[in-house]
């Protein structure tokens, strides 16, 4: 199962990653309108300080405490992706509570979204990936059992 | 083939047979529903009322759940007996089911403590399952005056939800403060954000009896109302269990496997006292996420795996009015308060370890110190003083980091 991986050596914290998923899930076509003078609430975030920076989003677990957690039943995990069903969402946050890698935040309605590795939006790949000028996130194979 | 029985149809039965299944594909599963609808997602009730969701988005399992996993759904029946000798469960109707192993799964019910006069109020409801949040919401009018008995969770998710919907809306508790099954003493500004969204509080004050619309509290005050909601607090069900000869206490005892004391016999959910890892002891973790988990770990038990879930711990998301609070484990040893600027950020340090901590607004990443706490990392092994103003990956070495994120393994 390919999974997008983040080479921390190579981030440069410049934050395109958030601005290309924010983008990508957007439904806009044209970027300018679908990001200028808006806050952003991309589904990867950059954490770090100074010289370390990287990239978190969804790791898509083998054993997901999210769809176990979820008091909606609106997480499920369909060929090694994690989804969420939005329209059951009621915004809880329960799934932030309990994902190990602090890698889930709400949208802007406040309704939880999540890296769906941008299969069912007009990119096909993911966003973050295309768009990273250094390499540091990539999307491949690495041999992690499924 | 094995036979399996699950008494309950709530979350902790989805578990179990999607752990039972995750094995056996062909066992026969009866599963005896006491509810007349398939598995719902209970804490959504207060959301329905609000409007936020409808039943149909409530089924917690998509339509075709059982059929697909291949149970026989015993809606409206209640189990009234488990003979442990025997191995068989007796139905309301009299109908003997035989089974390989059981997994009770029966949930907790309301406590309604005798007051006096309660027989003379006409509109008086629980708030527990979805028919009596039906019910509730049937009786609701924009004239109605709500007196909730009872500040705990499920109370004030309650009053979030009719809020809107009702003339006005009073909370009383016999403690001296709001939520204080998951809060310190010193949260005030929870109160005071859910009094400036509307809701009136009794504190250290509670009704103490009853005259039709009229409740008498505790302080000499009196209050009218048209609707009373009995919040006080659950009981797990575990008298099936206890009425077989198996270990009880607060709620029924089980080991990490959620076996029972009973041969073939399991526990799972609301019922169920198990190992809570926060406090080394067991306790019972009346969770939607613990019900789902050890539900799960008894069905792969059940169906002859090995699972054993160790690491439960009492944890709570909630908003309420756009608030959010987080909590989780024990508030046990040391307390490292951080909080500034309204929000409240408190953790609980004993041993080296984080044994829970208390968040109020600054809820973001939260689940990076609820997985320490599970994971009983010694905090001497990270750089928790990082985190204390904002969760973050960095606490954790580059090496753990390239595991958690790199895929090296």
């Amino acid at each position: 199962m390919k999974r997008v991986y983040v080479n921390e050596e190579w981030c440069l914290g410049c934050h395109l990653c958030e601005y290309n998923c924010a983008y990508a899930n957007s439904g806009v076509k044209d970027m300018v309108a679908a990001l200028k003078d808006k806050k952003i609430f991309p589904r990867i975030h950059v954490e770090g300080e100074d010289r370390i920076t990287f990239a978190v989003s969804c790791r898509h677990c083998t054993d997901p405490i999210c769809v176990k957690s979820c008091i909606a039943g609106a997480i499920s995990k369909k060929d090694g992706v994690v989804r969420i069903d939005k329209s059951k969402c009621v915004g809880c946050l329960t799934c932030v509570l309990v994902c190990p890698y602090g890698a889930l935040a709400p949208g802007e309605d406040g309704v939880m979204q999540k890296c769906e590795l941008c299969l069912d939006n007009a990119c096909g790949a993911p966003a973050c990936v295309t768009g990273c000028p250094n390499r540091a996130i990539v999307y491949e194979e690495r041999g992690a059992a499924e | 083939m094995k036979r399996y029985v699950i008494i309950g149809n709530g979350v902790a039965a989805a578990g179990c047979i999607e752990g039972v299944r995750s094995l056996d594909p062909r066992g026969e599963i009866t599963v005896i529903s006491g509810e007349a609808h398939p598995v719902y997602s209970r804490p959504l009730i207060s959301y329905l009322i609000e409007g936020k969701t409808d039943v149909g988005r409530m089924k917690y399992r998509p339509d075709g759940f059982y059929e697909k996993n291949n149970c026989r759904v015993l809606y409206g029946r209640l189990a009234v007996s488990v003979d442990a000798a025997a191995h068989t469960v007796t139905t309301d109707d009299n109908a003997v089911i035989e089974y390989d192993r059981l997994c009770v799964a029966a949930g907790s019910r309301p406590f309604v403590p005798p007051f006096e006069g309660l027989d003379t109020v006409k509109n008086k409801y629980t708030f527990m399952t979805l028919d009596d949040a039906l019910e509730l919401d049937a009786a609701l009018t924009e004239n109605s005056r709500v007196l909730i008995v009872g500040a705990g969770l499920i109370g004030l998710k309650c009053a979030e939800g009719v809020k809107k919907r009702v003339k006005s809306v009073t909370v009383c508790d016999l403690a001296d403060r709001v939520l204080s099954s998951i809060l310190d003493a010193d949260c005030a500004a929870v109160q005071k954000h859910l009094e400036e969204n509307g809701l009136n509080f009794l504190l250290s004050d509670s009704a103490v009896g009853f005259d039709g619309n009229k409740a008498f509290m505790k302080s000499g005050k009196t209050v009218d109302f048209d609707i009373l909601v009995l919040a006080v607090g659950v009981r797990a069900n575990v008298g099936l269990v206890k009425n077989a000869g198996g270990e009880v206490n607060r709620g029924i005892i089980v080991g990490n496997g959620m076996a029972a004391t009973l041969d073939g016999v399991y526990a799972a959910g609301d019922c169920a006292e198990g190992y809570d890892a926060s406090v080394g002891s067991k306790r019972v973790i009346a969770i939607l996420p613990n019900a789902y988990m050890q539900g799960y770990t008894a069905g792969i038990n059940m169906a002859g795996g090995h699972a054993s879930f160790d690491n439960a711990v009492p944890m709570n998301s909630i908003g309420f009015f756009g608030l959010h609070i987080m909590t989780a484990g024990a508030y046990d040893g040391e307390m490292l308060d951080e909080g500034a600027d309204g929000v409240i950020r408190r953790f609980f340090v004993k041993d080296g370890l984080l044994k829970g901590f208390i968040l109020v607004g600054g809820t973001e990443r939260a689940g990076i110190y609820t997985s320490l706490i599970r994971e009983r990392t010694p905090l001497d092994t990270i750089d928790f003083d990082l985190t204390k103003k904002a969760a973050s990956n960095l606490i954790f070495s580059q090496d753990i980091r390239r595991k958690k994120f790199g895929g090296v393994v």
